[in-house]
């Protein structure tokens, strides 16, 4: 009998949520998000996300097999990585693309930096803005189809071009209102033109209720972006309290997809409950600084991954105070 | 000012109903009783007892070795067969002394006598208790007596007995409450006594209702004692936990519970001093939670210290399939054994077995900074940082982000998604780190 008892120290208990449960959970959430862009882009939409997850899954196992690392559990990961890419990208982006941007997540943006865990960069928010740089014109190419998307899909038709909602506010002068140029009612919906996963609000909605019914995130970071974010836009927007305003702002543009999907990722957001709180606060200002000041209308990936650089620092600045010691602990004097 | 529960914490499972409806029974030993002369914290007993001298019931057979240390009474009659060393809990190998039983029980004189506590000075109270060989049988086992000789009595203003019994599987607690409660306050009142300025507090886990109800009627009409429900989240009984939510208080790890006027003990260690003032029977007797799926029939029992586990669990039904982990003590923080042939201390509160190692749910993996061991650490530190300062061997950093308040409860490793031993590799340099100041201080001391 001695021989069959396993030894080992306390606790003996586990509370059986795994990485592997908590990335399925992941994939769940963003099945209602895939879905609609699939419905909405048609088969198109749904080669691109096939081909992102299958390659990201296909790096990842090469690099685990020619490192010589032990075999993983964490396929898990890299379908997450590769479907999260892949909702990034618009509907009409050649299939060559995802699959540059699938390799770059897994094997530059994580794998290099040491992997699950180790990454300082979201992989799936590195790797689109790579691809932005490199193919600024085929990633926004964004495309709008109402009717039957699946059958044009089919059908090979393509649909018209045509400049995503944000954009079109960001040129309205102050004085037109908004709802007489978007429609919000698309918007919150998702028929309007955007990459693949972000159009639908309501179905990204879905899924980040998901995410935090399972406990798999919770409110702190995604509230805070929304929050800070809306109030931003609507102190600087020149508009004067303007609920149609904020509201396609806040349902616009990659915010949804960005604020329950990429700045809640584990990895590269901080571990402490007021860092994720300030961490959410600095997106939203980010977010709604680059949304009014610069050029361009978006913004929401490029500040994500600036922020993610913050992360050791604003840990740092937010450890919580240990159970009956008033005073902070001291400044860690190496890297923890 | 207080709260039913702290922030941080987990939810295990609890699997109490496996045994909290079954009476607790008197478990009479057969073999050989073992009293090995480490049962508490401090300085090992010393034996007064030599080879093939017969002792009684009750008797005094290893005095203290110093202050901080406890006598051990055998706990039945006959021959002392031998003092060697022998296997305990911790895997170490202890001296102990070893009694024949000659299934007599012939008691020392006096045993089990009343007398009535009000008669006695505050310092004969203590005294019996330091006799008793009463140390605290949650788990710790630090001598009683000196925790109820705090610096400044009159400071004392809480006295809590913790039956919040919030490790999963234990219900030994619970069946003293509904069996013994009687004694149960009868001690905390003998505790009170010595204590001008203090209440007392029965705490009280809301999961065990019928022990609420049966404590409060058995504290109607005692002015100074109230029965808290505090809610039902490990480690609720934690003593610095269990403080701040009886009083509101918080002490960290270089204050004492005396700090905040506070003194906390456990269900079976307030019985005990019952036990030994009014009914002048010393520390002898245990009860242990004997479950766990691999267990035929679980229950408790009144176990005499110095019983073999065996025994135990051949009086429990035995195991139904080959255990594939055997603990003693809860599953947050007992310790595995890997052979049951070990006898019942005064610390002892459980023999748990499984057929399936629950470690097992959950492979391990790097970390992935979910935060999950942040929010269920009830001290409020980064496990996730002190675990890789641990594993970089890095004590300063790991000092830094406050290591040392770490109260080894599991929390953090329960709920790691990756299975990351973070208790364990905590729990390592907090030790590490004792170590080195315990061999500077005496460095400093040479010195002079
Ligand atoms: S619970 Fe485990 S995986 Fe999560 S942050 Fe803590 S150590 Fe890392
Ligand atoms: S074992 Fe220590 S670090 Fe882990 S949760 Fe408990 S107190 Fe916190």
């Amino acid at each position: 009998m001695k021989d069959l008892v396993n030894v080992s120290a306390s606790p003996h208990d586990r509370s059986g949520k795994t990485t592997r449960s908590i990335m399925r959970d992941v994939v769940i959430a963003l099945i209602p998000a895939s879905a609609f862009g699939v419905f909405q882009f048609g088969i198109k939409a749904l080669l691109v996300l096939v081909t992102s997850v299958v390659s990201a899954v296909i790096a990842e196992f090469l690099w685990n097999y020619f490192m010589k690392k032990p075999k993983t559990p964490y396929e898990c990961s890299a379908v997450v990585t590769g479907l999260l890419l892949g909702l990034n990208f618009p509907a009409s982006v050649p299939l060559w693309i995802p699959v540059v941007g699938s390799v770059f997540a897994i094997i530059v943006v994580k794998q290099m930096y040491g992997g699950l865990g180790r990454n300082f960069m979201n992989p799936a928010l590195g790797a689109r803005c790579f691809l932005v740089i490199c193919f600024a014109g085929r990633m926004t190419n964004f495309v709008v189809e109402k009717g039957n998307a699946v059958m044009n899909g089919f059908a090979g038709v393509d649909g018209i071009s045509q400049a995503t909602p944000l954009a079109i506010i960001k040129d309205l002068p102050a004085t037109t209102a908004v709802g007489s140029s978007v429609s919000l009612s698309d918007m919150f919906f998702g028929f309007t033109g955007g990459v693949i996963g972000e159009t639908s609000a309501l179905a990204i909605l879905i899924g980040g209720l998901y995410l935090v019914i399972r406990k798999v995130i919770s409110l702190r970071i995604p509230l805070a972006y929304l929050i800070s974010c809306g109030a931003f836009m609507l102190i600087f927007s020149g508009r004067g309290f303007d609920c149609e305003y904020l509201a396609a702002q806040l349902i616009g543009g990659g915010l949804m997809l960005g604020a329950w999907f990429m700045a809640t990722d584990y990895v590269t957001s901080p571990i402490t409950p007021w860092g994720q709180i300030i961490y959410g606060i600095l997106l939203g200002v980010l977010t709604g600084l680059i949304r009014t000041c610069s050029s361009g209308a978006e913004g929401v990936s490029f500040t994500i991954i600036f922020c993610n650089l913050l992360v050791p620092l604003i840990e740092r600045m937010t450890m919580p105070r240990a159970f009956g010691l008033e005073k902070k602990p001291k400044k860690i004097k190496k890297e923890a | 000012m207080s709260k039913d529960t702290f922030r941080g914490g987990v939810h295990p499972y609890e699997g109490k109903e496996l045994t909290e409806n079954k009476e607790a029974i008197p478990f009479i030993p057969k073999g050989d009783l073992v009293f090995p002369m480490s049962q508490h914290i401090g300085a090992p007993a010393k034996p007064i007892v030599e080879t093939g001298q017969r002792v009684l019931m009750g008797q005094t057979i290893a005095e203290a070795g110093g202050f901080v240390s406890s006598p051990i009474a055998s706990s039945v009659s006959g021959y002392v067969k031998e003092i060697k060393p022998v296997l305990t809990v911790s895997g170490a190998m202890v001296p102990a002394i070893v009694i024949e039983n000659d299934g007599l029980y012939e008691a020392v004189e006096g045993l089990g006598e009343d007398r009535d506590y009000r008669e006695l000075s505050r310092q004969e109270i203590r005294d019996i208790i330091r006799d008793a060989g009463i140390v605290g049988m949650g788990g710790a086992g630090f001598p009683t007596f000196i925790k109820l000789s705090p610096k400044n009595d009159a400071a004392i203003d809480t006295i809590i007995v913790n039956g919040s019994e919030c490790e999963p599987y234990l219900t030994s607690d619970y069946r003293v409450m509904l069996q013994e409660g009687e004694r149960l306050v009868g001690g905390l009142k003998i505790i009170l006594s010595l204590f001008d300025n203090a209440r007392g507090v029965i705490a009280i886990e809301d999961n065990k209702p019928k022990a609420i109800e049966h404590m409060k009627k058995l504290v109607e009409g005692e002015e100074k004692i109230t029965v808290k429900k505090v809610r039902t989240k490990y480690p609720e009984g934690a003593e610095r936990q269990l403080i701040s939510v009886v009083t509101g208080r918080k002490i960290n790890s270089s204050m004492l519970p005396a700090d905040a006027g506070c003194i906390v003990d456990n269900v079976d260690t307030v019985v005990a001093v019952y036990m030994a003032v009014a009914k002048k029977t010393p520390l002898m007797r245990r009860v242990v939670t004997v479950s766990g799926d691999a267990i035929a029939d679980p229950r408790n029992f009144i176990v005499k210290t110095g019983t073999n586990y065996n025994e135990l669990v051949e009086a429990a039904g035995g195991f139904t399939a080959p255990p594939a982990k055997m603990i003693s003590g809860g599953t947050m923080m007992g310790m595995a054994l890997f052979d049951t042939n070990i006898p019942v201390t005064k610390t002892s509160s459980a023999l748990l077995a499984f057929k399936k190692d629950p470690m097992d749910k959950v492979p391990t993996s790097p970390c992935i900074r979910c935060g999950r061991c942040v929010a269920a650490c009830p001290q409020h530190l980064v496990p996730q940082m002190l675990m890789d300062a641990a594993e970089k061997f890095d004590n300063a950093a790991f000092e830094a982000v406050n290591g040392m308040e770490c109260v080894e409860c599991g929390c953090c490793a329960y709920v790691c998604p990756s299975g990351r031993p973070l208790t364990q590799a905590i729990k390592e340099t907090r030790r590490s780190i004792l170590d080195e100041r315990k061999k500077a201080a005496a460095a400093a001391a040479a010195k002079k």
